[in-house]
């Protein structure tokens, strides 16, 4: 289903401070690097809540990468830390929802280590190459088509689902 | 529903700069400007050269009210280099200067993509996530946080010392906080300076003496900063205080204690000479120290090793009882607002080439001993003798020691060419010897240096342009005999050459100071891959750093000389005291809050914050934060199991439109 | 002037939810009073025909519980929500997918092979797969086709209001009717329990430290439970912080853990990341090693972090090439 120009896609999390400002030193720097990954950028890696790793593979990402400084070395102390340990479980729970390890990366990229996002960025691309496109998207749409209206399963990005709240039953 | 937080009709502005050729050369900015169009709430759309320019933002002012924009978008370069301009642009519009999203694809796209098309759908679909971002933005208020007017001082070089005395003279209250005995650095130990050859003692000690008169300073020698808390204009920092066994109230430097020392020569090697004399348990580093306040080494004095001694020294100093013996280290805990680190560098060991002999042949040099056999302070008086006690007749200079180099330091140390024409100078003078200078490259790029060079090359002094290979004492030729010999290729003849000479100096380069990783984190910094402290922006942001209210000065920050140290310690200081001086700094409100309603109390989120800026309150049993504590990490948001903490600019609505802009295929 | 038609249905539910029902005890009469039932095949004789029958709109709420896994199931949903006024996704299952979405960790292919050929209980001849349609004494018979997924209700037809719940309490689901019944009901789609997390009803709440952090976990059978120390406190997973409040929190009442099943607040939009993120950023231990060793003490995370609600998580089922590959044979 999918087509020969497919090209892996790659949201990026990087925290302000390290990973982000050794994209800006990659960019200024004029290193080259896959043109594959779209970086969103966040204070810390500590505020990359899981639902964004998950929304970003459900909206048609075929892999996620989250950059933050090295251990020891986070702006706010230990951001990057609670950002491991929860990485570690969520590697183990993408594992069950049959998501590939090296689909998921975590690198801890310094201010000044504008060459590890190139050659991460390169790298992950390249592993993403032999796994092929997610396309989770396309595929909420097949396997809503079961169902008789062919409506999707469920919007697993844009609006949240409509709820109002009630005065306390 | 209340996670909604689009208010009312959102008009958007859209412009995408093509930074001369910097992004138009690579992304074809029209057509994203037209691809942006056909967005919901987009109102207008616009391509313009330069954006950060006056006319760019003269644009998004006169849309803003033609318009009726509400939201604006600009895809440029770095938020880091120019979100402040455009956030000052739509406040000067007449918006809330939160109204604004930008897009980076001038660092994160067209510098580092080759490839046109590629790089114009990623263009699109970063502008496309910012343009699905804005719409959830928000009116938010700048906090300010008063700046406590004191400054901390770390390194009590020349830069340390001049960015005090700067501070000072301002009529700020500086603590100096320096590591060894004394302040003075490296530069105590210079003879005279380049280009000027003027006297560097002559220029230094006044300044020494002013930092010791000056009532605004507070002088901690032998002390170090151990530990820092808080943030940009009310840092608590802790210094330890490193016992000296001599009251430095008391003292007053008249060194009759060092005098009636039961050694009764120097036994150890002293510091301050690079190891080319020796001092005693007490000693005074050297003789315009500052403080003037003798210092006893734990390590050798009988009485603090053994107990054992006759304490000759507290009889010399009688009825002014400035030794105490039971000194302890002290913590010692102040408050500053802002805190210039100048920890200078460290000299390459040359024991790490063995090829060139040094610690095996007692006659090659580094240029800081050479120095100190120069000044007429020195060890020698001023003689330049070889460890034999004659005078040279050949001295050769090996520049690029440890620097320029795959396999030691890769950096240029910058000051080594003038530094060795200098003291080759000093050696013609001195010596009346025949100089040869092995280099790789003259950089002499300073004021007055490249005349310098010149009349280096006038006296006479040879300049043989390669790469040293090796040194050895080993003859193969009568005249070798009893001489080092240098063997190099002369790149400019196109031979190797074989040079015997008496004395060799090379002409070691600098480093990062051995314990500039924990310095770093201490002060929350970052370090480059080479391990020099990393400003925030290599031009425009040159003595910042990444930690508001730490700059840096001086060599921590990368090899350079005086004129270059002196000019960063006075803009650290400039820094500092615009700060100081205007009392306040508007905090990005990035900050973390609680719905109280929606928080049901669970305390997941207390253990999180480095800052303890959560707290549970004891009447509602909710968890509130303090804003004033709170820095902005989302660490807690993210955490938050029931969705009750948010963060201001980085709500989850806004990061997940953001998501889905950058993955809705064009 | 006759009183409003109320229907129940099941699709994919254990019964649990049917009995929540006749737990409201007496108070069903007070039910009866106000409300006529004219469908409820657990308990009474219709059949499928007197709903047909009925105009649209005719009945004024179904309150349909079990999530939809066949097309029969789906079938009676669409039904169901043609004829009535209000539909209500009552109960775990119909509002989140429940324990039976739980089987969206495997592909069917994989649920089919398994059950009807592999599982250890089978006997030899016993291992062959039901076909949907089959001959018997010259008859021709049909079975429902099942689903490649376990839906939630909304997944499948839009619904008006969730009562949650594994199953609904009896006192939510007479408010709830109360609610609807009133000449105020509140908006559509609204979740008919509070929107604040477990916690904030939990009577061990105050016993919870400030300091929380996770040396490792334990399963509630792997140690002897305090009664009155939050259940967090004591190294089990509780997912009462990342859970609607509402039951009055039944389960910690009977010294076992909150697992989730009244999902999460209207501010997440995945429960189990959610649990997962504020679980594991209070790990204690500071290197890779350390955390994985505490990790281990919960074997089974996507079975602990949405046991209820897989369906509606973002992810919403295993989607493993193998899973995706079988989607293009269906």
């Amino acid at each position: 289903m999918h087509d020969a120009n497919w090209e892996p896609r790659i949201v990026a999390f990087f925290c302000n401070w390290c990973t982000y400002t050794a994209a800006d030193l990659a960019g200024v720097s004029r290193l080259k690097y896959a043109p594959n990954v779209r970086i969103v950028r966040l204070m810390c890696s500590g505020r990359v809540d899981p639902q964004f790793i998950l929304a970003a593979l459900a909206g048609g990402a075929d892999g996620v990468l989250i950059g933050g400084c090295h251990i020891g070395d986070c702006h706010y102390v230990e951001g990057n830390l609670k950002t491991l340990r929860r990485f570690q479980m969520l590697k183990r729970m993408l594992a069950e929802f049959g998501i590939e390890d090296q689909r998921v990366r975590l690198e801890w990229i310094s201010a000044s280590e504008g060459d590890k996002v190139r050659s991460v960025i390169n790298e992950m691309v390249e592993q993403l190459r032999p796994l092929g496109a997610l396309a989770l998207r396309e595929q909420f749409k097949e396997w809503g088509r079961e169902v008789a209206d062919g409506q999707p399963v469920s919007v697993a990005l844009g609006e949240a689902k409509q709820e109002t709240e009630v005065a306390h039953v | 529903m209340k996670t909604n937080l689009t208010n009312g009709d959102i008009r958007i502005g859209f412009y995408i700069c093509h930074c001369g050729h910097n992004i138009g050369g690579v992304v074809d900015c029209t057509a994203v400007a037209h691809e942006i169009t056909g967005l919901p709430g987009v109102v207008v759309s616009r391509d313009y050269k330069y954006m950060c320019s006056d006319p760019g933002q003269e644009l998004i002012r006169n849309d803003i009210r033609e318009h009726a924009l509400n939201r604006i978008v600009v895809a440029s370069c770095s938020p880091l280099l120019h979100e402040h301009t455009f956030r000052n642009a739509v406040e000067a519009g007449g918006l809330n200067r939160y109204f604004f999203q930008m897009v980076n694809i001038r660092e994160h796209d067209s510098w580092v993509h080759t490839d046109h098309a590629k790089a114009t759908t990623k263009a699109v679909a970063l502008a496309r996530a910012a343009v699905l971002r804005v719409r959830f933005h928000r009116a938010l208020e700048t906090t300010r946080v008063a700046i406590h007017p004191d400054v901390l001082v770390v390194g009590g070089g020349i830069s340390g010392i001049h960015a005090a005395l700067t501070l000072a003279n301002a009529g700020k209250k500086v603590y100096l906080v320096e590591r060894d005995p004394s302040i003075g650095g490296h530069m105590a130990k210079f003879d005279k300076t380049f280009p000027t050859l003027d006297c560097a003692a002559c220029i230094l000690t006044p300044k020494m003496s002013a930092v010791r008169a000056n009532k605004n300073i507070k002088l901690w020698t032998y002390s170090e900063v151990a530990k820092v808390d808080g943030y940009v204009g009310n840092y608590t920092v802790t210094v330890r205080r490193k016992p000296r066994y001599v009251n430095e109230e008391l003292c007053i430097g008249c060194q009759e204690c060092i005098e009636a020392c039961v050694f009764k020569e120097g036994k150890y090697p002293d510091e301050f000479n690079v190891g080319l004399s020796k001092r005693k348990p007490i000693y005074i580093p050297f003789p315009q120290a500052v403080p003037q306040v003798v210092v006893i080494d734990p390590e050798r004095c009988l009485q603090l090793k053994s107990g054992r001694c006759k304490k000759t020294c507290v009889e010399a100093c009688a009825d002014r009882q400035a030794i105490d013996f039971t000194q302890k280290e002290e913590m010692a805990e102040i408050k500053v607002g802002n805190i210039i680190v100048a920890t200078g560098f460290k000299l390459f060991d040359a024991k790490r080439i063995p090829q060139y002999g040094y610690g095996l042949y007692p006659n090659v040099v580094t240029s800081i001993e050479l120095e100190r056999l120069v000044t007429s302070s020195g060890p020698t008086g001023g003689e330049i003798i070889m460890r034999d006690g004659r005078t040279p007749q050949s001295v050769a200079f090996v520049l690029c020691v440890g620097s320029r180099d795959f396999r030691t330091n890769r950096w240029c140390s910058r000051t080594c060419c003038m530094h060795s024409m200098k003291l080759a100078q000093l050696v013609r003078e001195h010596t009346g010897a025949d100089v040869t200078v092995f280099y790789l490259d003259i950089r002499a790029p300073g004021k007055g240096c490249e005349e310098f060079y010149d009349k280096s090359l006038k006296d006479g002094i040879q300049f043989v342009r390669g790469r040293v290979a090796e040194v050895t004492d080993w003859a193969l030729t009568p005249e070798e005999e009893g001489k080092l010999v240098i063997r190099a290729e002369d790149t400019l003849a196109g031979v190797v050459r074989r040079i015997p000479v008496d004395m060799i100096v090379l002409a070691v380069g600098m480093e990062p100071q051995a314990d500039s990783q924990a310095v770093r984190r201490l002060f929350n910094m970052s370090c480059g891959s080479e391990g020099w402290f990393l400003e925030k922006h290599p031009k425009l942001a040159p003595v910042s750093t990444f930690t508001d209210g730490v700059f840096i000065a001086g060599c921590c920050q990368g090899p350079k000389d005086i004129p270059d140290s002196i000019a960063q310690a006075g803009a650290a200081a400039a820094e500092a005291m615009a700060l100081i001086d205007r009392g306040y700094i508007e905090q990005e409100p990035n900050t973390a809050y609680v719905v109280e309603e929606d928080c049901s109390g669970c305390k997941s989120c207390l253990p999180l914050c480095p800052y303890t800026a959560i707290t549970l309150d004891g009447t509602t049993q909710k968890a509130t934060i303090n804003a004033a504590l709170c820095k902005g990490c989302g660490t807690c948001v993210a955490a938050c199991p029931s969705g009750s903490i948010r963060q201001h600019l980085f709500e989850d609505d806004e990061i997940f439109s953001e998501i889905e802009g950058v993955l809705t295929h064009a | 002037m006759s009183k409003p038609k109320i229907a129940f249905y099941w699709c994919a539910a254990c019964g649990g939810c049917e009995e929540a029902v006749v737990d409201l005890a007496e108070d069903i009469l007070g039910v009866l009073d106000a409300v006529d039932i004219v469908f409820w095949p657990v308990a009474m004789d219709f059949k499928k025909s007197d709903i047909t029958a009925l105009p649209d709109g005719a009945l004024f709420a179904t309150l349909l519980n079990g999530a939809i896994r066949s097309s029969e199931q789906e079938e009676m949903a669409q039904l169901l929500r043609r004829k009535s006024q209000h539909l209500i996704a009552y109960g775990a299952c119909a509002c989140h997918g429940g324990v039976p979405g739980l089987a969206n960790q495997f592909s069917r292919e994989q649920l089919l092979r398994f059950v009807y050929e592999e599982a250890p209980t089978l006997g030899e001849d016993g291992r062959s797969r039901p076909q949907l349609e089959s001959e018997a004494n010259g008859h021709e018979l049909e079975l429902p086709r099942l689903h490649q997924a376990v839906r939630a209700l909304d997944q499948v037809v839009p619904v008006d209001y969730y009562v949650p719940g594994c199953p609904p309490t009896p006192k939510l689901t007479q408010e709830a009717l109360a609610m609807l019944l009133s000449s105020n009901p509140p908006p559509r789609g609204s979740v008919l329990a509070p929107d604040t997390a477990l916690c904030d009803e939990c009577p061990r709440k105050s016993s919870k430290p400030s300091d929380l952090s996770f040396a490792g976990f334990r399963r509630p059978h792997e140690i002897l439970l305090d009664p009155e120390k939050c259940l967090l406190a004591q190294g089990v997973v509780c997912c009462g912080p990342g859970t609607r409040g509402g039951c009055g929190a039944l389960c910690v009442g009977g010294n076992m853990p909150c697992s989730g099943c009244f999902g999460p607040t209207s501010r997440v939009r995945d429960q189990g990341a959610k649990l997962l993120s504020s679980l594991c950023a209070n790990i204690a231990a500071k290197d890779e090693a350390g955390i994985n060793l505490a990790l281990d003490g919960i074997p089974d995370p996507l079975g602990t972090f949405y046991r209820y609600a897989l369906p509606h998580s973002i992810l919403q089922r295993n989607v493993s090439q193998a899973a995706r590959a079988e989607t293009l044979s269906l």
